[in-house]
């Protein structure tokens, strides 16, 4: 059972893949490109150790996404606000990280609390509007997700919280004193973030949480079904609410590994549509920690190869399509693989119960 | 019911004529007070048209999609599909062959949403959000290919010509020298009616057309009321011998066309050139119109109004959005002193803290930050989900996963 439950698991997000890939050789193929040496093209540009290392340190940010969404899915909840979660998050965290100095381990714990204080705050108020006012968790995400990207432009201005260097057109935050940088392993391709131990430790919390506590099994048996949680004693609007603001804290620190290892500062160049990534990544990684961070690497690594792609002409944008179509073929193959068991389990108890007399399905109301 | 009084108030033409006067009369006089010009100028009318008939077709795509059950947030990518045919076909073979081909594009797509969602069964929101990407990736890619080789850019197509435009004559010359005389209050009026009787786009006609048309479809035919039943009550509709899945793929590809027709607009009337990010999130916005006004094809045009004006104003002057904060302080004042008189304590106080705040900001700030004016919509659209959430009605079933023979299950 659990090794056809293991099989069906890795079936699916391998075969959306290969779906996806056929789908994207044959438009390289209308476009006269060889869909063969494109692919080996990614494969070798993508494993050169320099590129590793890039890969490594984006996926850090991008499973910290995938964590993220895979809370909310676990209490089925559709955590799109991910994106104003993680720009508000560390916009704050890089103007509060800049306005101290404090000794360097407590000046980096200050920025990571501020960062997962601010996302979970904002996607408090997705929940708070989903308990008290029945608003779908996706629609107010959605707006909170543009108000806050307004904020951000907003305050980060030389006149508020920016600041713009002399003879630069870049507006950012100030920059973090020193106290509050993490070092970075320097290995063979380049300069390793040490945000990713961080982020594997995430990974593990949630992993303890959702499997191994009360918190985690209330918060299961609530996606489930919320009317036999609240009947068995859950306070499951309570849940919702909890669920979103830990979906949203973690959200918060998405950016935050940019922040201590790289840049130093906020600024506009800091990436956004990290809600569309973190939720296909929970889906291609099954809610699961190790899932999510293959699927994390995986979708660096297509990124980050795609730069080969423009060099021999082909639009790197190839690889956009084929992420669109992983995501679309994921959820796809779960839905099909589901009624298929569906179906195999009714077959099998139907054989056992030729005899009996045929239950309808109405009666059980 | 308490919406009868506004209903038997707004019955009569005389009365909304009154209504609409005295609104002009506050807008006149906040203008000669402000020496803000542009709200009731005839640039600004016709402006907003322009920004608001993308937010409209995209809007009555949402309304369709959620009317008959499913909830379509892929209706930016269905828009970008349409910016994108239209220019392209539109720079090949003329504008309204580039308005067919948008229209065919993005009723694909939304046959595509409709197949993801209907027949399969994947989530709504999954399919939507997969069909943004993927939509602006793959416009990026062929762009790339295409316009490249026609003089164009990967984010930017080559120029494309217009669809015709057609002045009414004889009135929008009147209207104009009255405009142009400064007289208080008449010259508001003409301003905002010359405007939109002059240098008027036939698409945007067809734009505007697509509101009662809409309306005419769901509300009195038949075909309309299994869309709206498929929506309420999908399982009471199909054992009704309603063919529910391809009620909803019909309406679901209606919905993808006018999001699409909204993105054409966009390339093809607002600018003459595709551009990349173009719909910059107006696909959301259309999706807040559908919130903002109640499910209905009316709301939505008003939504799609109010937001297409706050756009226009913010492009043309920014000093006019800081006066509209007046016109607002005003009339939520009066509404809540009508609201008082009729013994709605709670509606009266709501109204006039708001004005109150209008107001404050209103004498406090001297130029309303452009961030805060791109989210207007969304955040009055919050506001609206809480504070209007027992007068709302969506669609019963809209966003249910439902399944031919199988109970909903929430």
């Amino acid at each position: 059972m659990t090794r056809s439950r293991i099989f069906w698991g890795i079936a699916a997000p391998l075969s959306a893949i290969s779906f996806s890939l056929l789908l994207a050789s044959g438009i390289l193929m209308l476009q006269g490109a060889n869909p063969i040496q494109t692919f080996q093209l990614l494969f070798s540009y993508g494993f050169q150790p320099r590129n590793v290392v890039a890969e490594l340190n984006q996926a850090s940010a991008y499973y910290l996404a995938g964590i993220s969404a895979a809370i909310g899915f676990k209490m089925l909840l559709f955590n799109i606000g991910i994106d104003g979660q993680y720009r508000l998050g560390v916009f704050f965290a890089a103007v509060v990280g800049g306005a101290v100095t404090l000794p360097p381990v407590l000046h980096i714990l200050l920025i990571v609390f501020v960062a997962a204080t601010v996302g979970g705050a904002w996607a408090a108020i997705s929940g708070w509007l989903k308990i008290k006012y029945g608003v779908s968790e996706v629609i107010s995400s959605i707006m909170l997700n543009f108000i806050a990207a307004g904020l951000v432009t907003y305050m980060l201005n030389p006149l508020r919280l920016g600041e713009q260097a002399e003879g630069s057109q870049n507006i950012s935050t100030p920059t973090i004193p020193e106290s509050g940088w993490l070092p970075n392993i320097e290995v063979a391709g380049g300069t390793l973030y040490t945000f990713i131990f961080f982020s594997a430790v995430v990974g593990v919390g949630y992993w303890i949480l959702i499997t191994k506590t009360v918190f985690g099994f209330n918060l299961r048996a609530t996606g489930v079904s919320f009317r036999a949680a609240l009947s068995s004693g859950v306070n499951a609007p309570r849940m919702i609410f909890l669920t979103m603001v830990l979906s949203g804290a973690i959200a918060g620190l998405v950016g935050v590994g940019t922040l201590l290892s790289d840049t130093h500062n906020y600024s506009l160049s800091f990436p956004s549509g990290y809600a569309l990534t973190g939720l296909a990544l929970a889906l291609l990684g099954r809610n699961h920690p190790i899932g999510i961070a293959f699927a994390a690497f995986f979708w660096a690594f297509l990124e980050r190869s795609a730069g080969v792609l423009d060099l021999n002409g082909i639009p790197t944008e190839i690889v956009t399509m084929m992420q669109g179509t992983i995501v679309i073929s994921i959820v796809v193959a779960y839905e099909l693989i589901k009624r298929l068991n569906l179906r195999q389990q009714q077959a099998a108890v139907g054989s056992h119960q030729e005899e009996a007399p045929e239950e309808s399905k109405e009666t059980d109301k | 019911m308490k919406t009868q009084g506004w209903r038997k108030f707004l019955s009569s033409p005389g009365r909304i004529a009154v209504a609409i006067a005295g609104v002009f009369f506050i807008v006149a006089l906040v203008e000669y007070f402000t020496g803000a010009t542009d709200i009731t100028s005839s640039g600004a009318s016709s402006a907003t048209l322009r920004f608001a008939i993308p937010i409209l077709l995209a809007g009555l795509g949402g309304l369709w999609s959620e009317r008959a059950g499913v909830i379509n947030i892929g209706l930016e990518g269905m828009m970008i599909v349409g910016t994108w045919m239209g220019a392209w076909f539109g720079f090949l073979y003329g504008p309204w062959t580039g308005v067919l081909f948008a229209a065919i594009g993005g009723a694909l797509t939304g046959l595509l949403h409709a197949i993801l969602t209907v027949r399969i069964g994947i989530d709504q929101a999954v399919s939507g959000l997969a069909i943004n990407l993927v939509a602006a990736g793959a416009t990026r890619y062929f762009s790339g290919i295409y316009f490249v080789e026609n003089g164009g850019d990967i984010s930017v197509s080559p120029m494309v010509q217009q669809p015709e435009t057609f002045t009414v004559p004889g009135v929008s010359s009147v209207l104009a020298s009255i405009e142009g005389q400064d007289t208080f209050f008449v010259s508001s009026v003409a301003g905002v009616l010359g405007g939109l009787v002059t240098n008027v786009s036939w698409m945007t006609l067809l734009g505007l057309l697509c509101v009662p048309l809409t309306w005419w479809i769901l509300w009195r035919t038949k075909f309309g009321l299994r869309v709206r039943f498929s929506g309420e009550n999908p399982v009471a509709a199909e054992s009704l011998g309603v063919n529910v899945y391809r009620v909803r793929y019909i309406a679901i590809s209606i919905s993808g066309m006018l999001a699409a027709l909204g993105g054409a607009y966009l390339s093809l009337v607002a600018s003459a050139v595709y551009r990349e990010g173009q719909t910059g999130g107006r696909g959301f916005i259309g999706l807040a119109t559908v919130i903002f006004g109640n499910w209905r094809p009316g709301g939505v045009f008003s939504g799609s109004l109010l937001f297409g004006f706050t756009d226009a104003l913010r492009v043309r002057q920014a000093e006019s959005v800081h006066a509209v904060l007046a016109i607002v302080a005003v009339v939520a004042l009066l509404f809540a002193a009508y609201l008082f008189v009729m013994r709605k304590r709670r509606g009266a106080a709501i109204s006039a803290i708001l004005g109150l705040l209008a107001g404050i900001v209103f004498l406090q700030v001297e130029v309303i930050p452009d961030e805060f004016v791109t989210f207007f919509p969304n955040l009055v659209t919050l506001l609206v989900l809480v504070f209007m959430a027992r007068r709302l009605r969506p669609p019963a079933m809209a966003g249910a996963k439902y399944r031919k023979g199988e109970e909903i299950s929430e």
